[in-house]
Order: C-alpha cells, then structure tokens, then sequence
C-alpha cells in the first residue's frame, strides 16, 4: 500500500484520538455537556470502513459517532461547533455529540436508541434499490445492538430485499457495562448474522488495514450483487462507557492487554518499520493536528447560539419560525 | 350551471383509488406493509393493487412493524414517497421508536438538514368486537408528538382526499382510519380529489351546542345532533379532521356562537385529546362559555369482546345527546 | 502554571468527594496520567491529568468534598522547585450552589396577594395568613378588604365563601357586565349555575328591571354595605324559600348561672371576667354537641354532620350589616376560652380582620339579640346550616319555682330549625338541654 494512503489512515486516526481527548478534557472543565461518548481505541473501524465507500454512499452512525463522522469527512469545526452546542455546528447545535448529522457527506446520524438506526438503514438502501443507484448504506452499530429485535427485523428485511447495506458491527465486548458473553447465548455474532442468510465474517478491529480491506471487499460484493453484508468488527474501547465510568465491569490487566493493540501505535510502528514514517513526520502530524483543534475549539467557543426565538425551528419543514401552536 | 356526476363508493374504495390516483401519478411513491401485496390488505384497502403495479411498488413486508417502519423513514430520506400500512394502532406500538425518535425527531435534530416525507396509515377504533389488543384508539397519543401530522378522516371526500396532500408534506403524516367506517357508502363525485389538511369542518350547523368529533365519532355526533333536533335544540358538529396540528380557531368560533361545547373522543378520557380540546376551549374562550365543557370518551377500560359491554364503554349517540343537554340543564 | 481542578464526570454532577492522591508534591506528570481517585454520586473514578506538570501542592485533602472546577492541586513550571505542601482556603462546599437556606424564612405573599392588597388598599402586616405556612392567600386579604356580610345567621356553605349566586358561568359573567346586568340581584337558579339567559331575560326586564349602573362609582365604604345588604337579601330569601322552618320557644331560669358567674368574677380582674353571653354560648354549644342532628348542614338532599362544634356568633356591624364569625370547637373550650374567642371574634369583626375559616365553617349559630332589648328571636336559618340558636335579654320577672314566686333572672332561649334535617323532637330535646347546662353553670 502506497505510503501516502498510509499517512492518510494514520492521520484519521491521529485525528479521531485527539479529537476525543480533547472533548474529554472539555468536558471535565464543564464546557461541554450531555452525553459524551468516546472512541478512544476503536479508531481502525471508522477510518478503515469510511476509506473503502464512496463520497455518494451514505453513513448511518450511532451515538459513539465522533470517529464515524471525522472518517466520513465531516468538517472538524462543524463538529466541534456541535460539541458546543452552537448554531455553526453540523446540526446546528440541536444535536449535540449523540445526534452529528451532515447531509453534504451522507452522514445521516448518530441514532441514540440502540439499534434504531438499522431499520432507516435498510430504508434508505431500499430507496436506492427502487431508485436504481448503485449506491451502498454503512450502518454502523455495536455488540449490544445484536440483543434488539430491531436488528433482527432489519438484518431479515435487508436480507430478504437483498439491499445494498453493509453491516458494521463494532463487537468492542460490551454493551455499557454487560459483557458479550453475559448478553448473548451465542457470541459469535458474524456466525448469528449468516443465519440470516448474509455473507458475514469477522474482522481484526484494531488494525486499520483489515478493516479497509475486508470493507473494501464487502462494498464490492455489495456494489455488484446487491445482498447485503455483515462485518464483524472485534475491537475495544480504552475508556469509559459515557465519559467515566468505574469500570467495575472489567479488570484493568483486561484494559492494559487490549492497549498492546492499540491501533495507532501499532499502525505507526508498521510504517516505521517499512520506512514509510519517520519520527519527524509524527511530530509534525501530531502538531497539525492539535493546531487544528485548537483552531476548532476556538472558533466554536466564539460562535454564535442559535436564537431562543427560534426554539420551535425544524420541527416541521414549515415551521421556520416559532409558532404558538406548531405542530 | 353545471352537473356534478357522482358514482356510488365506499370509505374502503375510496382510500384505494387515492392510493392508485398517487402511484400513478407519482414514481416514488410506494406501499409497504404486512399482507397489503397477495392479501389484499388485511382490511382489503389494496385489493387489486398488486395486479396493477407489481410486488416493487405494493410490497409485502415480514410481520416486523419496527423494521419495514424504519425501512419507510430511510426510503423517505432516499427520496422515494412511501405509504407504511400498520395493520392497527395497537400494533404501531411496535413501530413507536421509529415514529417518534427517528420519523418526528430527524428533521429537527439534524438541525433541518434531513426531513422525512412518509405517510403512515393505520386502522384504529373498536366497534367490531375485537377485544383489547385490536380496538383502541390511540392517535390522541401521536397527536401529542410535536414533528407530525395526524389525520383522521371520517367521511368519503376525506378518505378519497387526504392521501395526496399527506404525500405532498415534507414531512411525516399518520393517518387513522377507524375500522367501522370502511364500509361506510355513499355518493363520491367522479372528480374528488385532493381535500384541505389544514381545517377542521364543520358537519352540521347549529345554535345552541358545539359537538367536536373526528373519526368514527363523527357519525355518532350527527346521529346524536338528530336526537337533539327531535327535542327542539340545534347541536353544531365539527369534525376536527386533522388532530395535529389542531385547528383552534374553527373550533373556537363555533363555540363562542353556541357557548356550550361537548367534546367526542373514543380514545380513553385521562389524558386525552379530548382534554386537549378542552383545555383549549377554556384556555381561549372561557368567557364565551355558558356552560363546562362536557366530554364523552371510552371508558377507561381495555377494551372486552361481548357487544353489549363494548358498546357501553364507547361514545354512543345517546351519551352525546346527555352531554349536550347537561349544558343547558342541571350541572 | 495551571491548576488540576475537579473534574466533571457526568451530566448530572455538580461536586464531588476527593478519595485518594494517587500523585504527591514533586511528582512529574504527563497528560493521561492518573491523579487522584474521586467519588462521585455514582461511584469511585480515578481522574487524569490534561497537562504535563510537576505537582506543586496538594490543595484538597482525602475526603473533602468540592464543586467542579475547585482546584485540587496545583503544578509548578517545569524545572521549578515544588514548594512544600501548604493549606489553602479550602473552597466551600455549597459554592457552587443555590443558598437554599432562605427557604426558612416563611412565604408571606404571592404577586397575585400584593396586587390585590394594592387595589384594596389593604396593608397585608395587619392581615393573618391562613394558607400553607401562614401565608396570606387571596381569600385573607378579600376578608381583610371588606368582610362578608352575613345576616341573622352566619356565612356561607363550609367551603364556599363567594357572595352573590352561587355560580354563574363565565359567559354569563361577561355578558352581565356587557348589559349592565347587575349578578347579585338575579334569583339564583334551582340546582344549576346563572346562566346568558337568565341575564339576558333580566336585561330585558322581563322579569325584573336591571338597574341603572351610577355613572360615579360611590364610595367604597357604600358599595360594601350595599352589597352586604344584597348577599344578605339573597341568602335570606333562599333561606325562607328552600328551608321549612319550625320555630320552638323555652323560658330558662338564669338564677343560678348568673349567681355562680358573679361569685366567680368577685375573684378575678376585670379583664377576665365573664359576661351571662358568653355561659349562653357554652351551655348552646353542649348542647349542639349532644344533639348533633341539628349540628350541621343540610347539603344535596341529605343531613351532614358538622365535623366538631364551630359556633357561629352573629355580630352587627357599626354601619350596618351582620358576621357570624365562628368560635372553633366550642364545646371543647372553658368558659375563660368561649369569653376570650368571643372577644376576639367582635373585636376583630368590627375592625373587618376575621379569617376566611372563621367566616365559612360554622356548623350552628347563635344570636344573641338580647343585648337590643328584645325579647326573644326567631331567627332565619343560614343555609345550609340547619339551626339557629336566639337568646332575648335577660329580665327579671316573677316565677315560681317549687310552689314558691319569687323574682328571677330570666332569657327567652328560640330555636330555629330545618324540618328537612330534624323534627321538633329534637330541638325540644335541644332547648331542654341548654337549660340544663345552665342549671348547673360551675360544669359549664
């Protein structure tokens, strides 16, 4: 793979880790709010299956979304500017961290209901199916997902329909605090998925270049015959469920074992090692980016709040202003 | 002067050639649900509609309400035009997640950027004996959903009518048609076609009492305006037609010129959109009103099979009849 | 060189209990590394540093509790040497809050209550409150304002205090006031509220002529008198209309009570001495109590009982019109207590500071007419009590007593009392039982 490409992963990822940290140290300062959930050790998911899709496939997220919606392209400040709560932010600030949502790059949300983004999913490959576009549908969810009848009845529609969805499952081991094998009877979860008569498989989570090209492949298949695809993505995240948590549900040689794989530095290393990396270069990749945050959080501290007078905004499409009695 | 031809119709036929009339005339716009393709649809609103536009466009979808619900919000983002049939309201509870955090919430979460052009109907009401889990009536809940519109036609123009400007709004659309009224018939003009879904009407004209009704009641508040009519007093029917966003000010001038209003809701009394009529009456005429506002609902109890029992829980011309005369009587 | 402040570490936490250093003073930290275990509602979480430093001072000792944002340490520049641990003022630990404490002080009036003392130029120091906590509710200061007018009898129903109808819808409020129609001379509907055509039918005059409005508002003084004498009118005629009155008379001797009574004010000052009112008053009041069926209301179609003896005592007011404001729990009281309630209740009756319960729940009334000079009253019973209680002046008259004539203190005792809710058996039993009491005043 060439180095260039290679960067590009790697400075996705860079990206998405700092960018995580950063809302981590906003949010103890208390200058942003709500639910904070991060990607922290996870990153090889999103930047290898958004590099495999097209600028014109489209993206269902979840509220664990940061990742997803930097890979997709979605702009750093606007996401920033959403952290915020501010009128500059990708949803104008009505979303805030569980609701990123960006129509120029098919980035139809992150769902907070789990696995109520699966069905919409199915929906909009639907569309694209009776519309005639080749277009394929990400659906990202997690391990937790897998327990709602909600999945079922999507993965058995998709796979009925045979609609252009790809399936990704980011089995990080646990839903919140239960661990996969406290939720499922069977955790094998590309094995459950084939039962819905999907090709399915399982993939190394932690190492962004069997993500890309198991996604790569998945997009083909899905691309030429139009049956959907199910990945299962074997990952985990170094930090808490929401923000902090105790972590009373795994131990910390659990965590500790897992960082050996940390994507990032395993990624780096690779490179290194193949002299497509120097040290210089990670220096100065590290220095863009946090120039690149600080600018973000900057500029979203100083933008503007969406006026009160226009609370009742986009509750319909009508309502463009606050009226008294809208539906 | 001109000559309106009329053919003879069903509530029943004329939902079907407002689906027709819109997939005609529309490509995107399809129909989704359980057994509304080989079936027929469980209450037979698309027979024949297979034949004519294929099993694409007349899908059948697995018993899964959350799932081919959620399909239709992601087709309707995709930019097709979809009609979800549910087979009845106590079953859309089941879709409950998809209608209220992702079909009324995604325009607004995103901040505008994605809206959803779906249109949902359903079968609602009882009258049929079908017990407790068939027969309630439940879009007083939808209507409480900020992000929807909720329709409820009761007569043969608005069956015929509705569906054309429910897929013309941007955005999501339920309508509830109660199941007593399918077989409801009567003369349609050739030419009906798309009706108003901002206004409520009013079915009846009338001095002393205002009957605010919507659905299946609709008919039950004109049968009890006739028994009043009989006794020498003269009720006002209007038939809300659209229970949200609700039309304030039709039902309020009809009630400052009659200054007596009995509110009709199958849906149970706590809670209800009855209340919210009320409430809204007294909020914006009470010095207008000679009398309490009245209301007749189901009483609170599921619903039980035997006929004699279902009827004494639901409205009835009867009850109505009371309700009014209580306004200018004792209380 | 920054601060290692406590962090937030979920939506809904405000402040938090520091557990444990995991660092000391002199350390060197990096970015991620752990500092300090914090307790929050939830749960024991270790916190990270967002900055490399040296630890300067520790600031927060283990188990202090903090708002967000409260330094816990702080970090020298690097290089520097960290000064030894010093303690800091330690930040309050209600900083972040609302000082709920003021929460002691007692809610006097709301917007709504100042307002209306305002216009009715009423100053709420001199009003009691009788709502939740002792404050002033509406309802005092409408009192305060202008106190009910009441006729022969006490006031209204237990928990009504309105004048006029008793409803009237608000369509038939507006359109009253359109039409000139003045509510409180309408006749008050059988078992339903006024309604637009009752005051339609009135501005009409087809059944009454509505009268002309002054184009001066008079007096406010005036106006109150005139409409205490028009809820007088109404409640006294829907009285004579609705209640079927029996009247019954007994002649008491006061020889002993008033002999008792004397002998017991000889031996004590003048401010607690009683008065032959106040012996009337207890001696009516057991004998509502043993005979409660003429102790409460007559209320849709059927007799309630009152909930304890609340004596209605009728007073007329300087400048006309009557209160019946009532002593609570009457026969529970001594007879120091009865004086000292009725005091009360005249005093504060005249000077229009009764409390709205005083006014609203007695359950039996007593006039005591005697102080005019009459003879005896038969008096109008206030619906829906069912009894009225009169007493005529005392007079002294020749009586005879076991064979004997000789003169003796006498009052004419009346009651008047609602056939619908008892017979005159009972209020024979009643008047016997007043006389009784009085026979032996010292078990008063």
């Amino acid at each position: 793979m060439s180095a260039k490409h290679r960067q590009e992963l790697l400075r996705t990822m860079v990206l998405i880790r700092r960018f995580e940290e950063s809302c981590a140290e906003l949010y103890s300062a208390t200058r942003i709010r709500g639910f904070l959930h991060l990607y922290i050790g996870e990153e090889a998911v999103a930047t290898g299956v958004m590099s495999a899709l097209r600028p014109d496939d489209a993206v269902v997220s979840t509220y664990r979304e940061h990742g997803h919606a930097l890979a997709r392209g979605v702009p750093l400040d606007a996401l920033m500017a959403e952290m915020f709560g501010r009128q500059t932010g990708c949803s104008r600030g009505r979303g805030g961290s569980m609701h990123l949502f960006h129509k120029e790059t098919h980035f139809v949300g992150g769902n907070a209901v789990v696995a109520g983004g699966i069905p919409l999913a199915v929906g909009l490959a639907l569309a694209d199916r009776m519309q005639g576009r080749d277009r394929v549908t990400a659906c990202f969810f997690g391990d937790g997902a897998v327990a709602e009848g909600e999945f079922h009845e999507a993965m058995n529609l998709a796979a009925l329909w045979r609609l252009p969805v790809l399936f990704c499952c980011e089995n990080n081991r646990y839903a919140m605090g239960t661990a996969l094998a406290k939720e499922h009877a069977q955790t094998d979860l590309a094995l459950r998925a084939s039962s819905y008569g999907m090709a399915s498989w399982p993939v190394d989570g932690m190492d962004v270049e069997a993500v890309e090209d198991a996604a790569t492949r998945a997009v083909e298949e899905i691309r030429g015959g139009g049956a959907p695809v199910f990945l299962e993505l074997r990952t985990y995240r170094f930090r808490a469920h929401s923000m902090y948590d105790p972590d009373r549900y795994r131990t910390k040689e659990e965590i500790a074992s897992w960082r050996t794989h940390d994507p990032i530095p395993t990624f780096a290393d690779r490179m290194r090692a193949e002299g497509q990396l120097d040290d210089d270069e990670l220096v100065a990749l590290e220095a863009e980016v946090a120039g690149l945050l600080a600018r973000a959080v900057e500029a979203a501290e100083q933008a503007p709040r969406e006026a009160v007078e226009d609370l009742t905004r986009f509750v319909t499409s009508t309502a463009l202003t606050n009226t008294a009695a809208g539906r | 002067m001109t000559t309106v031809t009329t053919v003879e119709a069903t509530y029943r036929e004329a939902m079907r050639e407002a689906i027709a009339e819109a997939m005609r005339a529309d490509e995107r716009v399809f129909l989704m649900g359980e057994d509304v393709g080989s079936y027929g649809g469980s209450f037979a609103v698309s027979l024949g509609l297979l034949e004519e536009f294929g099993p694409e466009r007349i899908r059948d979808a697995p018993l899964s309400e959350s799932g081919f619900v959620g399909a239709g919000i992601g087709a309707a983002l995709g930019g097709m035009r979809p009609i979800v049939e549910i087979m009845t309201v106590n079953f859309s509870l089941l879709a409950l997640d998809q209608i209220l955090n992702n079909a009324a919430s995604l325009l607004h979460m995103s901040g505008g950027q994605f809206n959803v052009p779906l249109v949902i109907r359903m079968t609602t009401g009882a009258g049929r004996q079908l017990a407790a889990q068939h027969s309630h009536s439940l879009e007083g809940w939808y209507a409480h959903i900020p992000g929807l519109r909720v329709l409820a036609p009761a007569t043969l123009e608005d069956a015929r009518g509705m569906l054309a400007p429910a897929l013309a709004d941007p955005d999501p659309v339920l309508i509830f048609e109660h199941g007593s009224l399918y077989n409801l018939a009567g003369e349609l003009p050739t030419d009906a076609g798309a009706v108003d879904i901002e206004h409520a009407a009013i079915r009846r004209s009338g001095e002393d009492v205002t009957l605010i009704a919507y659905g299946g009641c609709v008919g039950k508040a004109m049968a009890a305006a006739d028994l009043l009519a009989a006794e020498g007093s003269s009720a006002e029917v209007v038939d809300l037609r659209t229970l949200r966003p609700l039309d304030d000010a039709t039902i309020l001038a009809s009630v400052r010129a009659t200054h007596r209003a009995v509110v009709v809701d199958e849906g149970w009394r706590s809670g209800s959109l009855a209340a919210e009529v009320s409430a809204r009456i007294t909020e914006q005429a009470f010095y207008d009103l000679d009398a309490p506002v009245e209301r007749v609902c189901t009483a609170e109890v599921p619903l039980p099979y035997p006929r004699h029992l279902e009827e004494a829980a639901l409205p009835q011309p009867e009850t109505i009849a009371a309700a009014a005369r209580r306004t200018w009587e004792g209380g | 060189m920054s601060d290692f402040t406590m962090p937030s570490l979920g939506a809904d936490m405000d402040e938090g209990t520091l557990l444990e250093w995991l660092v000391k003073p002199g350390d060197t930290v990096q970015k991620g590394d752990l500092m300090a275990v914090v307790d929050t509602s939830k749960a024991a979480v270790e916190v990270e540093s967002f900055t490399d430093g040296v630890v300067e001072s520790l600031v927060v000792e283990p188990g202090t509790r903090v708002p967000v944002g409260a330094v816990l340490a702080t970090f020298a520049a690097a290089g520097a040497e960290p000064a030894p641990p010093e303690p800091r003022k330690r930040p309050s630990r209600h900083a972040a809050k609302m000082p709920v404490a003021i929460a002691e002080e007692p809610l006097v009036s709301s917007p709504l209550v100042r307002r209306e003392a305002e216009r009715a130029g009423v100053d709420l120091a001199t009003v009691t409150g009788t709502g939740r906590g002792g404050a002033i509710t509406r309802a005092d200061v409408a009192h305060a304002a202008a106190p009910p007018a009441v006729p022969a009898a006490p006031h209204a129903r237990p928990s009504e205090g309105r004048r006029g109808p008793a409803r009237v819808t608000p369509y038939a409020r507006r359109l009253a006031g359109e039409l000139g129609v003045d509510l409180d001379r309408l006749p008050a509907p059988e078992r339903r509220p006024v309604r637009a055509t009752d005051v339609r039918a009135a501005a009409a005059g087809s059944e009454r002529p509505a009268p002309e409005r002054p184009e001066v508002a008079a007096p406010a003084q005036a106006d109150r008198r005139e409409e205490m004498r028009r809820t007088i009118a109404t409640v006294m005629a829907r009285s004579k209309r609705e209640i079927p009155h029996y009247y019954l008379t007994l002649t008491i001797d006061l020889d002993r009570a008033l002999r008792w009574m004397r002998e017991r004010n000889r031996d004590l000052p003048v401010a607690q001495r009683l008065v032959p009112a106040a012996l009337l008053l207890k001696a009516a009041a057991l004998a509502a109590a043993a005979n409660p069926g003429l102790n409460g209301f007559w209320v849709d179609d059927e007799f309630r009982p009152g909930s304890g003896v609340h004596l209605g005592v009728a007073v007329s007011l300087r400048g006309g019109g009557l209160v019946a404001p009532a002593i609570h729990d009457a026969d529970q009281l001594d007879l120091t207590d009865v004086m000292a309630g009725m005091r009360d209740v005249v005093t504060r009756a005249r000077a229009g500071r009764l409390r709205r319960a005083e006014l609203s729940d007695p359950t039996i009334t007593v006039t005591n007419l005697g102080e005019q000079g009459v003879e005896s009253v038969h008096g109008v019973i206030y619906p829906p009590q069912v009894a009225l209680v009169g007493f005529g002046r005392v007079t002294e008259r020749p009586w005879a007593v076991d064979g004997l004539l000789g003169v003796r203190p006498l009052t004419v005792a009346t009651l008047a009392a609602d056939h619908r809710a008892t017979d005159g058996f009972t209020g024979g039993r009643f008047l016997a039982a007043v006389d009784e009491r009085l026979q032996s005043p010292e078990e008063l």
